[in-house]
Parts: structure tokens; sequence; C-alpha cells
């Protein structure tokens, strides 16, 4: 078989965190029951005009700042036509001819080393409605909640060869907006959304291959999966001497596999053509330094600080920057207990194992950084050993339980009594000959067994250190 | 006062006697809504009269006004009409159209909401072209407006319903929108005076759209006196609408324009505007017009214009590419007209539109989407932005050395019933004194100068410059008062 490499551009889709939409007074709150959050002018009742919500613009400014775009300081709103019932209009008001960010880029860094990703542009568009299929009566419903909900879409260049260079794009676009404050990023609420663009082609070839679209990824795992899976689709027509159709592929997640929406050839004129009714966006030299002065501390910035204030490694301090929410737990965590070296090995490892466990990512923790300064404090008092600690860090990271209350109520204070600690060694020595006589014979690893008998017998509320001095001592 | 002197008042004259307790609001609509019921049959003015809604809103604005409310509104109690693509609050609003037949707004358009703090009974909504689209109003859902100086013409159109019940005096005054001639033709048909406001000075919202970047609201009324005072009372900037303007600098009093004076007032007359094409009748007319103005003290020079022959394409272009997306959104699922039946969505869709929409709407909305298309876009739709330019440009010139523009407002007098949709190029080709003036977003205002020898109205159209609608006022006012008074002193 030949060598192929894979070529990946993203369109990244991204909800802008404002409190109200791009073009009316209503609010863009998240849930809320069907046709709440509405009025006549997201409802596209006829009549009704679009007024700009300026933080839109600013988000997208400050998005393309720190993605090192050049802003278009004189740019404008298209309207995109197409029929579909979640669009009231039956027109989508976006940017083609005059997008507000073009050409920047991120850096990346994956195993191969650092590497930049091109951003081709960014712009601004509202957020369409959603059908609610109501299979009971057999009728489709449209909530228009979501109409008008301000969103900018990033889009990449080729850039990327790898799911792993796709994941570390994704991963650090969605640091960066969350560092801005423009987007909550959250995949599972729809606030992030990707559409990956693939192409394989022969290493050294110098045209790009035929390239597919696949839409419908909801989380990173679903992206990695999606694009090793097309890759090998792709390579198995080219080794079977088929073309790549371009199309656009809808992922199917549940079924690892993805299946053609439409090709090319169907593809809808959407006769884009200037919005009328609102009027061109000048960006003054000195609103752009506005926006500028008002970035706040970025993720460079934080791990600099977090090694020269706190004294972390530079591997932790990128580890608890890498997210925005994981950080500012950081910081909370370490203003309640003064502990940064915990606090920072609870997050890194306890943490970050469950997340990965759960598939979560740190803006879904639960807990709190009074919880988790609570249970550093517990530990350091001598209250509960470690592994205590452990567990009932497990339950709060679940169910958001509080430490002190969790401890109490389950009888987990270490027992504080060197009378019954004293009794309780003994007693194992006296059932333990065999290794009392290795570690007499100079065997130091029989001591292990004995601390481990004594701490199952306390039933792990003992501390393993005291059990270790008594031992010795009674040997 | 009997029914039939208080109709034939103008809208500032009744205003005042109802100020003067010598008339009340209730009266003057109760005398309104009996010539309407006796004699709308013949005009078919009005697709809907709100005869318990405007009584009512008369007493209460009577009680207003008795309790000292309105001093400010010299339009207060004087009840009026309002074009059916302006969205009136529970209303019918439906352009005519069977696709909106059953639409009423939740809200209301800005300049009505405007009216209503300013006193005005509404008494229902007028007839039009459907969409605004057609020069007729025959293209109306709800069948023709019939002109009422001769029930065999068209009132013209697309405001042929609001001009034609001023006309008939079934209107103190009424609203129209222009977006290439929908105020100043129908008013030139039915000698009447309408006013095109610069673009940006009437708020939008709630005008539901035909061709967004040219549609204006504007007054029709008897006479200039009640233009300027209905323009003063809907003109202003709107937050809710992005393309109004906001300058502190303008101050739409524009009744203070209201004075006979054009003495040294520079009118350019363009040579295209009274070559091929236009009636021997009503250039006669229009020609004795300026020659009043000149008699007055105004300077008239002939001067060529550039760029107008490629107006009227321009303006199809892109007044049909931005409504074949503003009327997108009639699609059979929220409001108005659903297709009885249907199976799947593409069908529904299809069926509405198809049935629900009339020919001229149909076809503007294919050439809309046409000039539109990948393709296309550049050729069409991007040209007719340049010449659009061009256009501005060249008017721009003009206004360095004129301070008004004169010229007819149509090419001829209201035609026969009848005798237009069928050749709709020729229609379109009517148009070619008015288009150019929303092309470049300016004002323009029509107004009676007389009559054909077959006694039908014919109109003086003057334009401005952007923003300088009081010279207009002023230019239009003093030639009426000429007029009035014999034609030149």
């Amino acid at each position: 078989m030949k060598s192929y490499e894979t070529v990946i551009g993203l369109e990244v889709h991204v909800e802008l965190a404002t409190k109200t939409k791009i073009f009316c007074g209503c609010s863009t709150e998240f849930g809320g029951e069907p046709n709440t959050h509405c009025c006549p002018v997201c409802s596209g009742m006829p009549g009704t005009l679009p007024v700009l919500n300026k933080k839109v613009v600013e988000y997208a400014i400050a998005a393309g700042l720190a993605t090192g775009c050049k802003i278009t300081q004189n740019c404008k709103f298209d309207r995109k036509n197409y029929f579909y019932p979640d669009l009231p209009k039956a027109f989508q008001v976006s940017q083609l001819y005059l997008p507000i960010c073009r050409d920047g880029g991120i850096e990346i860094e994956t195993k191969e080393g650092r590497k930049t990703i091109g951003i081709h542009e960014i712009h601004m568009e509202e957020d369409a409605g959603k059908l609610l299929h109501d299979e009971w009566n057999g009728c489709t419903l449209v909530d228009f909640n979501r109409c008008g909900v301000p969103l900018i879409e990033i889009v990449s260049d080729p850039d990327m060869r790898s799911a792993e260079e796709v994941i570390a794009y994704l991963e650090k676009l969605k640091s960066i907006l969350e560092y801005l404050g423009v987007s909550d990023c959250k995949m599972q609420e729809g606030s992030m959304r990707a559409d990956v663009n693939l192409s394989v082609r022969e290493v050294g070839a110098e045209t790009y291959g035929t390239r597919t679209e696949m839409k419908n990824l909801n989380s990173f795992r679903a992206i990695a999966r999606a694009v090793e899976g097309e890759r090998a689709r792709q390579i198995d027509l080219l080794e079977s001497g088929e073309a790549v159709v371009q199309e656009t592929r809808r992922w199917d997640d549940a079924k690892g596999g993805s299946y053609a929406m439409r090709s090319k050839e169907d593809a809808q004129d959407y006769r884009y053509f200037p919005e009328p009714d609102l009027a061109p966006i000048e960006i003054s030299d000195e609103w752009l330094a506005e926006i500028r002065a008002r970035e706040p501390e970025m993720q460079e910035a934080k791990m600099a600080r977090y090694q020269s204030e706190y004294r972390l490694p530079e591997y932790d301090a990128r580890i608890l920057t890498s997210s925005k929410s994981l950080a500012d737990l950081f910081e909370a965590t370490v203003a309640l207990s003064g502990k940064p070296k915990e606090v920072s090995n609870w997050l890194m490892v306890e943490t970050l194992r469950l997340l990965k466990e759960e598939d979560k990512d740190p803006s879904q923790i639960v807990f709190s950084p009074e919880q988790l300064a609570a249970l550093i404090g517990l530990v350091e008092s001598g209250k509960i050993n470690r592994g205590t600690a452990k567990a009932v860090f497990e339950v709060m990271f679940k169910e958001g339980a509080d430490p002190a209350v969790y401890v109490e109520t389950h009888g987990l204070a270490m027992v504080q009594d060197d009378e019954a600690l004293r009794s309780t060694v003994e007693k194992i020595i006296r059932e333990n000959p065999k290794s009392v006589e290795d570690y007499r014979n100079g065997k130091q690893k029989a001591i292990g067994f004995l601390v481990g008998q004594t701490m199952k017998v306390m039933k792990g509320k003992a501390d393993p250190g005291k059990v270790n001095e008594i031992l010795k001592e009674l040997l | 006062m009997a029914e039939k002197e208080i109709t034939a008042l103008s809208a500032l004259a009744l205003g005042r006697m109802i100020k003067r307790g010598e008339v009340s609001a209730v009266e003057a609509t109760r005398a309104l809504l009996d010539k309407i019921k006796a004699e709308d049959g013949a005009y078919n003015s009005y697709i809907c009269v709100m005869e318990e809604e405007a009584m009512k809103r008369a007493k209460e604005v009577q009680r207003g006004i008795e309790a000292g409310a309105y001093a400010d509104s010299p339009l207060a109690g004087v009840p009026m009409g309002i074009k059916d693509n302006i969205c009136t609050k529970g209303v019918p609003t439906t352009c005519a159209s069977k696709i909106l037949q059953s639409f009423r707004p939740p809200y209301n358009a800005s300049v009505v909401e405007k009216l209503e703090a300013a006193g005005a009974v509404m008494v229902g909504k007028t007839n039009m072209d459907e969409f605004a689209m057609g020069s007729t109003t025959e293209t109306s859902f709800f069948g023709p407006t019939k002109n009422p100086r001769n029930i065999s013409r068209v009132p013209g159109g697309s405001s042929g319903g609001s001009a034609a019940a001023v006309a008939a005096g079934e209107a103190f005054y009424a609203l129209g929108s222009d977006t290439g001639g929908s105020i100043r033709q129908p008013s030139s048909y039915c000698g009447v005076v309408g006013m095109k406001p610069t673009y940006g000075t009437v708020s939008r919202y709630g005008l539901i759209a035909y061709g967004s970047s040219l549609d204006q609201i504007g007054p029709i009324t008897k006479n200039v006196s009640d233009c300027a005072a209905v323009l003063e009372m809907i003109s202003g900037y709107d937050k809710k609408d992005s393309t109004s303007v906001k300058d502190a600098s303008l101050d739409y009093c524009y009744t203070k324009a209201l004075t006979e004076d054009v003495k040294g007032l520079r009118i350019g007359i363009p040579r295209s505007y009274f070559g091929e094409g236009l009636d021997p009748d009503v250039k006669e007319t229009v020609q004795k017009a300026a020659k009043v103005l000149e008699a007055e003290g105004a300077v008239l020079e002939e001067f060529d214009m550039e760029m107008v022959d490629y107006a009227i394409p321009a303006y199809y272009v892109i007044a049909s590419a931005e409504a074949s997306s503003n009327l997108s959104r009639f699609d059979g699922v929220k409001y108005g007209y659903r297709t009885p039946e249907f199976s799947g969505l593409q069908d529904v869709y299809r069926k509405s539109r198809s049935e629900g929409f009339g020919r001229e709407v149909k076809r503007r909305m294919m050439i809309g989407a046409f000039v539109l298309s990948s393709g296309y876009y550049d050729a069409y739709y991007n040209k007719a932005l340049r010449i659009k330019a061009c256009i501005k440009k060249s008017f721009d010139e003009a206004f360095a050395r004129y301070d008004v523009i004169l010229g007819p407002a149509a090419p001829t007098t209201a035609p026969e019933l009848g005798k237009s949709l069928d050749d709709p190029v020729k229609m379109y080709l009517g148009d070619i004194y008015t288009v150019s003036v929303n092309l470049a977003g300016l004002p323009g205002i029509c107004l009676p100068c007389g009559t054909d020898r077959a006694g039908l109205p014919v109109g003086l159209q003057l334009i401005g410059n952007a923003f300088s609608e009081k010279t207009l006022i002023r230019a239009a006012y003093t030639y009426e008062q000429a007029a009035a008074s014999g034609g030149g002193r």
C-alpha cells in the first residue's frame, strides 16, 4: 500500500457568551421552555428589523486578536438564503464577503513538536432554531429560542495532518476562547461545534485530494474517531481504484461510521448578498485598542506566573492552565488553602483521572474550591489519611459532597486514641509470628505487611506513619 | 357642520377646528366612515375599514384633547388611512396578498406608534399592489382600486389605495410607501400631494419590506401644508431601524418651511426628463409649472443628467433581489396562508407559495433569485450596485449646481384599468422619473400642477438633495400658493 497523508481543515462554530441575542434583546440562556426566549425580531415576523448587539462585535474582535488575525475594520453582514423551518426569515445573517477577522493562526504542540495552524477567517452569524419531532402526535414543532443566538465561525486553513493535531488545535482554541470569556465552549450543549473537512493524498503529492465535510461531531472523542474513520474510508476507496466524492457526510458516533448527506451536485445556491437592513460596521483604531487592552491574562502568561509565583514545574503549570475552568479552580483553592503544590496534585492526578474516566471536561467539575480546600485541610490536620482522602474525593467529585460532613457521617476520621492503636499492633504481632521473625532476621519488607494488616483491622482509619513507628518500637 | 363639509377639509384645517372645539374627533371620524361606506364601493381604496375601533379611538382622543393632551399635535383627532404593508397591532396587515390574508401583527410599526402618540385616528388599511409590486394597484388580491378622478382609470401604485382615499375625501391623509415611485406616481395620477423622504428619515420598522435598501414610508395628503405636518409627525431616528439616520443637526420641523420664498432658488431641469416617451400634455403642464416657479423668482436651467437611462434596469435588479430574500419568510410554516393539502415539507413550501402569491410578485421573486444566483451575481446584482453608486454621484454633481431638480413624476396621466399588466416591461418603463430618486436615497415630492386634455391630473415632481426636505416643501408650497392665486405674479 502507498503511504498517505491526511489533510484536515476545521470549521468551528462557537456560541458567544453574550446575555442577549445578536439582533434583539432576547435572552441567550440555554434551556428554557420552547419559544419563551423569542420576540417578533428573532422569530422573523414581517416588517421587523435587526439591531446589531455591539458586544458580539467586541467578542469576535477579541477572538480575532487572540488568534493573530487581521481585523477587517470596515466589515458588513450578508444574507445566506435557504428554506428550512428552523430559519424563520428564510435567510441567515452571516458574513461572506467581508468577514470580521482574517489571516491568523494559533500554535499547537503535539508529540511531533510545535506547529502553527492557520486561521483563514472568523465571521459572525446568527444561530437557527431547533426542530422538535413529536413522535406521539406525528408532527414536527419549531423552537425559536436559539434563533439569533450569536455565533462566530472559525475557519482554519487545511493545516492539520492527524487526529492528534485536530484535538490539539481544538483544545487550544477552546482554551483561548474560554480565557477571553467570549464563550463557554460547551460541546455537550452545542456551544462549540466542529465540522471536519478531510482529504488524503499520497505523501509528497503537491495538490490536495478531493475532500469531504463531516458534520454532527459532538465531542473531542467523536472528532478523533471520525478523523480516523474518514481517513481509512478514503484510503480504502483510493486503494481499490475508486474516487472520493466531494460530499457532506454525517458522523454516527454510536455506529462509529458516517453516511453521505448530500453531494456537491445538490449543494444549495445560497444567493448571498449584502444585508440591506444593517449598516456596515466601522471599527475604529480606538475601539480596537480598547478591546486589546481589556484582554485578560491568557494561558502563556498564567503558565509563567504559576511557575514563578507557586513554584510549580512547567509541566504542571501547562496542564493546570490548559483549561480556564481548571486554572480558576486552582487559583481559588490556593487562595483558600495556601497550598499550591497540594492543590496542584489533587487537580493533576485525581481530578484529571476522574474527568477522563467520565469523558468530561473541566468546565463540568461540580465540587467547589471551598470543598477541595476543606479536604486538603482534613489531611493536613491529620483528621484523615491520604487513602481515606482519595475515597472522599471521589464522592466529592461525583456528587459534590462536602468532605467534612461526609467524613463525619461516615465515621472516617482517624483513630486518635494511641492506646487503642497500640493494642491493635500488639495483637497483629501476636497473630503473625512468621512476619515478625522475618523482620527480626533483617527482612525490612516484612514490616510493610504488618502495617497493612494493622490498617485493615483499623478499617483504614489510622495514620500509617504512626503504625510504622509503634511497630518498630515493639519489635 | 355637515358631514360633507367636514370631509372636504384639509387635515390641518380639521385639526385646528377640533382643537377649537368646532368639530369633534368623533364627528369627523363618523363623517369619514359614512363617506367611505357610501362611496368606497366605487373606488375600493380600503382593504379593511375598522369602524368600531376607529370610533372608540376617536372618543378616546377627543377626551384627551378636552383634557388638554396633544397640545403639540396639530393633527390630533384627525382620521386617516394606512397602507396595508405597514404593521398595525391586532389589525389585519395583508400587503394585499392572499398569503397574508389572515395576518394580524402582534406589534405596531414605529410610524404607527408615532401617529398614536400624536392622537391620530386610523380608520382603515388602504389597498395597494401586492407587496407594493406594481404601478396600478391592480395586482391587489382584493381587487383593483379605481381612480376617484375618473373611475375608468387606475389610481397608480403601489400606494394607489392611499392616494385614492385622499383624493376621494375618504381620508384626511394617508401613509404610503415608496420603493421606486409608489407614493409619487399615484399622487400624480390622483392629483394629491405625496412625498418620499430621504432614505433613513422615517423608520422602516414594521414596514413589510419589499426592497429594503430603497423603501421609505411617506405622507399622501390633500396639500403641501398637510404633507409637511404629517412628515413632521413620522420622521426621526428610531433605534429599532439601523438604517434610520441619527443626526442631531436634523430638527424635522418641516412645517417651519411652509413659506413662499423661492427667490434665487436654483432649479435644474434634466433634458432627458422631457425627451422621448413623455406625453405632450404632461410635458406642457409641467413646463408651465416650472414657469410659475420662475415667475416667483426661481432660476431655471436645463442640464444633462447622466446615467438616468440605466436607472430602471438597476432598480428592478436591486429591488427584485432584495424582494426575493425578503419574501422568502412567507413559507406557510409560521403565519399567513398554508396550502390545505400537502405531503411533506417541500410540498408545503411549493404549494403555499404558488397559491399564496400573485403573478407579479412571483415574477419579481424569480428575477431576484436569478440575479443573485451564483455565476450571475457579478453580472447583474453587483453591476446594478455600481450603477446605483454612479446615479448617486450624478445627483451629487447636479446638486452642486442646483437646489432642486424639477420634472414630471410619470410619463403619462393615469392609464385605463386593465391595460397595464399584460406588458410588464412597458409598465416598468413608466417608473423612469421616480426610481433614480430611490436609488440615490433622495427626497422627492409630487404635487398636482394641472390636468391633461382629458381632465386627468398631472403631477409635478421636485427632487432634492439628501435631507433637503425643507427646501422641497418651501418650493412646493410656493408653487401651490402661486398656482391657487392664478399662477405667477
